[in-house]
């Protein structure tokens, strides 16, 4: 099981990779909402560290909500789903190997790249380090509810404004719990109540998502 | 190979919209046996390729395998079943090696390099391996998928259109492969629109569309 957990994140990375282009426009996607507001809002350092971690917050569930289309429709216009449909593994081994890949690629480097994009809001270090941490715990579940979404709206003609329809709702409990976590280490508060419910959030989804997407993948195929 | 495999369709029924495409459709399949299912376009012969496969599910009937529910059997049916659709299941983005190495591990049969490289060589792709698969023909990508065929265990084959695309050196080869496979009590169910001509064996014909 395990194995081909690991053949599907290898061979979702591996087409990531040979179509750098589509990860890279999600991530500079990241970079230029997040760079807009300072550039909007102006200069003043007070009103920036205020609205810091929501606009990176928001700006990360729009990037990574970009990407979802691409999660399962390629497979499934060539093909491929069939064929994973009908491995003799269970359908939500390898629809969390996607998942993960999908996470690899357009959540981690937003998560990575957040430090470098706070500092334009003048962040204190130790709330960076609480932005990582709350974006680390929370993007995999952006990928995990979307996987749900995209799943759902697979086939259907506009399904990506519906999909983001589907899922921002979705994302709420996420964007507040994480936005949350960086403003109260600002106002001297531990993060740590936030963080916590965002890792069993995380957990939560860890166990349900994976099934969930995959009944919604066998309808979508009937 | 002592157990007694065989694939049932029971009384199956399948409707798209309003129109109901076939009802009532029963068949036993043992092993050693071709089933050529044939008849014209939207006569439903992929969807009940898609319904033996467990893919689609019928509105009314079972497919039984070894007499019990194939879809009920989950893992252990698609274990035994290989299923080809009219997709061809390949990548753009990779080599013809990645593609037939990565289908076979989806299939819970890795292959190793020299494997699959000595599949693509049989099924005419010698020096086209490692190129990405957008760079292929038509036909060329049709082999990609058919050298599945070549390095299989499934006992149960389900073809849709196998032979659309390829010249009749590939034709040939994939007919003898058929037969190899039938020879050794694998069974297969196959559309095609073309006459099929495995050697040693009479293909039973299902023709759709009649009722």
């Amino acid at each position: 099981m395990s194995k081909i957990l690991l053949a599907i994140i290898h061979r979702d990375l591996l087409l990531a990779y040979r179509r750098r282009a589509d990860v890279l426009t999600t991530l500079f996607f990241f970079v230029i909402v997040v760079s807009l507001f300072p550039l909007g809002v102006g200069p003043e350092m007070k009103t920036l560290r205020l609205i810091a971690p929501g606009v990176v917050w928001v700006a990360a569930l729009l990037a990574s909500m970009l990407s979802l289309g691409r999660l399962f429709s390629a497979d499934y216009q060539d093909g491929t789903l069939e064929q994973m449909a009908l491995a003799p593994q269970p359908l939500w081994t390898i629809v969390l190997g996607k998942i993960t890949a999908h996470w690899m690629v357009s959540g981690l480097p937003l998560a990575l790249m957040a430090p470098v994009l706070g500092l334009q809001f003048d962040l204190p270090p130790d709330a960076l380090t609480v932005l990582v941490i709350s974006l680390l715990l929370g993007t995999p579940i952006l990928s995990m509810i979307g996987a749900i979404g995209a799943a759902l709206t697979l086939g259907l003609r506009g399904g990506g404004v519906l999909l983001s329809l589907l899922v921002l709702p979705l994302y709420i409990p996420v964007l507040i719990f994480g936005a949350g976590a960086v403003e109260a280490t600002m106002v001297g508060i531990s993060p740590e109540g936030h963080l916590s419910l965002l890792a069993a959030f995380l957990i939560f989804a860890l166990l349900a998502t994976p099934f969930v997407s995959a009944v919604a993948l066998r309808i979508a195929m009937e | 190979m002592l157990e007694a495999r065989t694939l049932e369709a029971h009384n199956l029924a399948c409707q798209r919209g309003d129109r109901t495409l076939f009802s009532g459709l029963t068949f036993t399949l043992s092993p050693g046996e071709l089933l050529q299912v044939a008849g014209p376009n939207g006569s439903g012969k992929t969807s009940l390729l898609k319904i033996l496969c467990g893919i689609s599910s019928p509105i009314e009937g079972e497919v039984l395998w070894q007499g019990k529910n194939a879809r009920k059997q989950g893992e252990d049916f698609r274990a035994n079943m290989l299923y080809l659709g009219h997709h061809n299941a390949v990548k753009e983005d990779l080599s013809a090696l990645e593609n037939l190495r990565i289908a076979a591990t989806l299939a819970g049969e890795p292959l190793g390099d020299e494997q699959a490289l000595d599949a693509l060589d049989r099924i005419g792709l010698l020096g086209r391996e490692y190129l990405p698969a957008k760079v292929l023909s038509q036909g060329q990508k049709r082999r990609v998928t058919l050298a599945r065929l070549l390095v299989s265990r499934a006992p149960l084959w389900i073809l849709d259109e196998p032979l659309t695309a390829l010249d009749v050196k590939a034709i040939d080869l994939i007919q003898s492969r058929l037969a190899e496979h039938l020879a050794a009590q694998g069974m297969v169910v196959l559309t095609t629109h073309q006459p099929i001509d495995v050697p040693g064996i009479t293909p039973r014909r299902l023709e759709m569309g009649a009722a």
